[in-house]
C-alpha cells in the first residue's frame, strides 16, 4: 500500500464523491491510471470479511428481533446495507399529492451492499426507445459503444448466466449459472404453458473464482449480508479496497460532501465536506471531480453548489439537474404450492437470489403500455426469520392432512405446529421490475425552507407515476395470477386492484432511480455529455445512475459500473492530454 | 487490510485533509486535522448507535410477573412439547416477546390489554382471573377465540389478541434452535449447491431442460479459475 502524505492545500488528481457501483470503479480505473484519488464517503468503513463486520450465516436467533427490519436496516437486522427510506438527521420533503422514497446506504461500497447482484446488460434498444415508440429520448451512445465495457466488467467482476441469443438480451462472458431449485422448476411448468421464458438469471456471484482475491460462492443465500469470501460484487470489496491496496487512494469515511468548490472560470476545485465525526467543515482540492454519490444525491451536491458562474447550481445552466427523475416499476405476488407440503428436506440455499427469472418476452405495439418488464422469483426452504408462521388465522385452511383434509383458520396446540412444520417450503412469489417512461415533470429540486443536521439543504421530491406504468402493473397481476395458477399454486391474498394502482410500489421503493443528471448532445437538454462530463464545467463528471437517460426494465447497476469505466477511460485521457 | 492498515490510512487521510472552515464565526478560518476516532469492533456488524438502542430495550422491562405467567402458559398452548421437538417457552419464546413488544411499540398496548382482556372474560364467567381458572376453563375461552372464521362477533377483541399472539408464538419458537430442530431446516452453512436430489426430482416429475446440463455449474471444477475465448464462451 502507498500513502500520499499532503500539507493541507495540496491537490489530488481526482476527488471521487460516493464509493458505491460508479464510485467504486472510478476509483478502480482512475489510480491504476497513475492518478492520486480521493475517495469521499459520507458513511463509515464497511469490509464483511473482518469478524466484527459479518452478519452472514448468522441464525435467527443471534439477533434479538429475529432479524426483523429496524429503521436503519429495512431489509432485515442482518442485511449488510446501514441507511434506508428514513435516516435519522438526514430528512427530504415530497411536494403535496406526489410521491417518492429516497433509499440511501450510509458506509463503503454504498447500496452495492444491499442489491440483489441482479446484473442486465442493456440491449440495442434500451438505448433508442424514442425511435422506437416515440416517448421519451434516446441516447446519444448505443450499445456498440458500450459492449466493450460490459465485455470487461463481466471479466473484471464475475457474472453467471447462459448465452441465449436474445437481441436485447445481449449475452456476456458468463459463469456457470446453478441448477434450478424445486420451486423455480414449478414455475417454469407453469410458465411454459402460457409461453412465458423462463432462462438461468444473471447475478454477479462467483460460482467459480475469476482471480486469486476472491472466492467461490459457498451457497448460503445470503448475499444481502454482504460476503465474507469477497463471492458476490460489492464495491468496496471489489474495487475500492483492491484500489487502495494497489494505487494512490485515499478513503475518507463519515464526510457528507456539502458542495463542489469552484474557482473564478467555473471550473471545479474540488469538493467541501462536513465531517460527521467532528461537526466540521474542510475542505480537500483536485484537478477533477467525479460524483458517484447516487442519481439524487449527486444533483443535490449540484444543485446546493451555487456560484457567481453557476448560479442555479453547478451545471444547471439548462435546469435540468434533477429533472427525469425515474425508478423502475415493481409489483408483486405471492402463492402456495400444495404438491410441496411436508416436502423432504435438504439445504435449498443456493445463490443469494433467484436462479432462474424472466426477461421481457411481448411486443409493447400490441399492448397498452410502452415498455416492458423482468420478472424476479423467490421462494422454497430460505432461513426462517421473523414473520415465519405468521398469518396461521387466515392462510391454514389451505394446509391439509395426509387424508387431504383443510384445517381450520387459526387454531392452536399441537395440530397448528403440526401444520406450520408442513408448509415450510411452499411458498413462492414473483416481483415484476419494469420500465417506467422518464418525464421532465418527475423531479428533484432543492427545499429552501429544510436543511439536514449538517447544514445541508435537503431534496424535495416531485414525482407522480402515468397510465404507462399503471397499465403495466396489472399487466404484472394479470400474468402473475396466470403463471401461479398454472405452476398448480393457490393464490394468497386479493389482487391488487386500481385502488392501490395494481400493487405498484411507490417510486423510490425499487431503488433503481436514475435519470437526475442525464446525458445528451444538446446542453439545453441535458446536463452531461455523452462521456458523462458535465456541459458546464469540463473538470465535473456523474458516475452513477445520474446519466441515464432511460432505464431499462433492467437493474441499473451494471450500466452504471461499465458507463463509469468508459468515463474513467475518457477522464484518464484528457488528463494525459492536458485538456482538464 | 487489517485493522493496524486501516487505522494508518485513515491518520493519511487526515494529513491530507485541508483548511478547517468555520463557517459563521468571526475569527479567521484556523487549520484543524480531521483525525476521526476509530471505534473498536462490533458485533454482527453493529453500529454503535443500534449497540446502544439494542442494549437500551434489552434493559427496559415491559412485562409485568403476572403477565409473564400467563404468557409462558399461553405460548405453550399454541406451541405445545411433542415427538418432534419442546414447546415454546422451553424454546424461550416469552423472552423474545418481551423484546419485540419494546421493539416494535405497536404491539404493547394490544398486548397488555390482550391479556387483560382474557381476566375480565373469565371474571364475568367464572368469577375469577383468568390464571386461577381450571384448566377446562382457560381453554374454553381459547377455543372461542381461536378460530378466527367461527368466532363469535362478541369475540372479536379476543381473536384479534389470539392472531396476535399466535403470530409472535410461532415465529418465535420457529426462529428459535428448537425450531429450527423441529423444521429439521438444513440450511445456513457452506456447501456446494448440486442440484435438487434425485429422487426429489423423481417425486415430482421434473426433469432439467437438456440444453442447460453442459453449462451448470460443475462442483468439481468450480474452484479453478474462470477463462473464456474471444466470443465469451467459457473455456477454463
Amino acid at each position: 500500500m502507498s500513502f500520499q502524505i499532503k500539507s493541507p492545500g495540496e491537490a489530488y488528481d481526482v476527488i471521487i464523491v460516493g464509493s458505491g457501483a460508479g464510485g467504486g470503479m472510478a476509483s478502480k480505473i482512475l489510480s491504476e491510471a497513475g492518478f492520486s484519488v480521493a475517495v469521499v464517503e459520507a458513511g463509515g468503513d464497511f469490509d464483511p470479511a473482518k469478524e466484527e463486520d459479518r452478519t452472514q450465516l448468522r441464525p435467527p436467533w443471534e439477533s434479538p428481533r429475529r432479524g426483523a427490519s429496524t429503521r436503519n436496516r429495512p431489509f432485515g437486522d442482518f442485511d449488510a446495507a446501514i441507511g434506508g427510506w428514513d435516516i435519522d438527521g438526514e430528512p427530504y420533503t415530497r411536494t403535496e399529492g406526489t410521491e417518492f422514497d429516497w433509499f440511501r446506504s450510509r458506509m463503503v461500497g454504498g447500496r452495492t451492499n444491499h442489491w440483489g447482484r441482479i446484473s442486465l446488460r442493456f440491449g440495442p434498444n434500451d438505448f433508442k426507445r424514442k425511435s422506437i415508440d416515440g416517448l421519451g429520448d434516446n441516447w446519444p451512445i448505443g450499445y456498440e459503444d458500450i459492449k466493450p465495457y460490459y465485455d470487461k466488467v463481466d471479466q473484471l467482476i464475475g457474472v453467471f448466466g447462459s448465452k441465449e441469443g436474445i437481441l436485447n438480451e445481449p449475452d456476456g462472458y458468463f459463469l456457470p449459472p446453478p441448477k434450478p431449485r424445486l420451486h423455480e422448476l414449478f414455475i417454469k411448468k407453469g410458465a411454459d404453458k402460457m409461453n412465458v421464458p423462463v432462462i438461468p438469471s444473471r447475478l454477479s456471484i462467483l460460482t467459480k473464482p475469476i482471480n486469486n482475491d476472491r472466492g467461490a460462492c459457498f451457497f448460503c443465500n445470503q448475499c444481502n449480508r454482504a460476503c465474507q469470501a469477497y463471492a458476490d460484487f460489492s464495491s468496496g470489496t471489489c474495487l475500492v479496497k483492491p484500489a487502495m491496496k494497489k494505487g494512490k487512494v485515499d478513503l475518507y469515511t463519515h464526510a457528507m460532501v456539502r458542495k463542489v468548490t469552484t474557482d473564478e472560470k467555473g471550473l471545479a476545485t474540488g469538493v467541501s465536506y462536513i465531517s460527521k465525526v467532528d461537526m466540521k467543515e474542510y475542505k480537500l482540492k483536485s484537478r477533477v471531480v467525479v460524483l458517484g454519490a447516487s442519481a439524487c444525491e449527486s444533483a443535490r451536491i449540484m444543485l446546493n453548489s451555487k456560484s457567481s458562474n453557476h448560479p442555479d447550481g453547478l451545471g444547471n445552466g439548462s435546469g435540468m439537474v434533477g429533472r427525469y427523475l425515474h425508478d423502475s416499476t415493481g409489483s408483486d405476488r405471492m402463492g402456495f404450492i400444495p404438491d410441496l407440503l411436508g416436502r423432504k428436506k435438504y439445504n435449498e440455499d443456493g445463490v443469494g437470489g433467484m436462479h432462474v427469472y424472466t426477461p421481457w418476452w411481448l411486443d409493447n405495439s400490441k399492448l397498452n403500455f410502452a415498455r416492458g418488464y423482468h420478472i424476479e422469483y423467490w421462494g422454497g426452504m430460505s432461513m426462517p426469520s421473523y414473520g415465519f408462521g405468521f398469518g396461521m388465522d387466515t392462510i391454514r385452511k389451505y394446509i391439509t392432512d395426509e387424508f387431504g383434509k383443510p384445517s381450520q383458520n387459526g387454531g392452536y396446540g399441537a395440530g397448528l405446529k403440526k401444520d406450520i412444520r408442513s408448509y415450510f417450503g411452499t411458498m413462492v412469489g414473483m416481483s415484476g421490475r419494469g420500465e417506467s417512461i422518464p418525464r421532465y415533470e418527475n423531479y428533484c429540486e432543492i427545499d429552501n425552507n429544510t436543511v439536514d443536521k449538517y447544514g445541508i439543504p435537503v431534496l424535495k421530491f416531485n414525482y407522480n407515476w402515468t397510465d404507462q406504468e399503471i397499465n403495466q402493473a396489472k399487466h404484472m397481476q394479470d400474468t402473475f395470477e396466470e403463471v401461479l395458477t398454472n405452476s398448480g399454486a393457490v393464490l394468497m391474498g386479493e389482487k391488487a386492484g386500481p385502488d392501490s394502482k395494481y400493487g405498484l410500489h411507490a417510486p423510490g421503493r425499487i431503488i433503481h432511480e436514475v435519470g437526475t443528471t442525464r446525458m445528451g448532445d444538446n446542453p439545453n437538454t441535458s446536463v452531461l455529455n455523452s462521456n458523462c462530463q458535465a456541459h458546464e464545467c469540463k473538470n465535473l463528471f456523474v458516475v452513477d445512475g445520474g446519466p441515464f437517460v432511460s432505464q431499462a426494465d433492467k437493474n441499473p447497476t451494471w450500466t452504471i459500473l461499465a458507463l463509469a469505466w468508459r468515463t474513467s477511460d475518457f477522464i484518464v485521457g484528457e488528463m494525459k492530454k492536458k485538456n482538464i | 487490510m487489517n485493522r493496524r492498515e486501516n487505522l494508518k490510512l485513515l491518520f493519511t487521510g487526515s494529513l491530507a485533509s485541508g483548511i478547517f472552515m468555520t463557517g459563521c464565526g468571526p475569527e479567521a478560518p484556523k487549520e484543524t486535522l480531521h483525525a476521526p476516532t476509530i471505534g473498536e469492533g462490533t458485533k454482527w456488524g453493529r453500529t454503535p448507535e443500534e449497540l446502544a438502542e439494542n442494549a437500551a430495550l434489552q434493559e427496559d422491562v415491559f412485562f409485568t410477573e403476572d403477565e409473564m405467567k400467563k404468557l409462558n402458559y399461553l405460548v405453550d398452548v399454541i406451541i405445545p412439547k411433542d415427538e418432534t421437538s419442546g414447546s415454546a417457552s422451553e424454546a424461550g419464546v416469552p423472552d423474545f416477546i418481551e423484546f419485540i413488544v419494546k421493539d416494535m411499540p405497536y404491539y404493547k398496548t394490544p398486548m397488555r390489554g390482550g391479556l387483560m382482556w382474557l381476566d375480565t372474560e373469565a371474571q364475568d364467567r367464572y368469577g375469577k382471573a383468568y390464571m386461577e381458572a381450571s384448566e377446562d376453563e382457560r381453554i374454553k375461552i381459547i377455543d372461542d377465540i381461536a378460530y378466527p372464521d367461527q368466532a363469535k362477533p362478541e369475540m372479536a377483541r379476543g381473536v384479534k389478541f389470539f392472531n396476535t399472539l399466535r403470530n409472535l408464538t410461532s415465529t418465535g419458537f420457529f426462529t428459535s434452535p428448537e425450531g429450527f430442530k423441529d423444521l429439521d431446516y438444513k440450511g445456513n452453512t457452506p456447501n456446494v449447491w448440486k442440484g435438487i436430489p434425485d429422487e426429489v426430482m423423481a417425486e415430482h416429475g421434473f426433469k432439467l431442460e437438456e440444453k442447460y446440463l453442459p453449462i451448470y455449474m460443475d462442483p468439481d471444477t468450480r474452484h479453478t479459475l474462470a477463462q473464456w475465448d474471444e466470443e465469451g464462451n467459457l473455456i477454463g
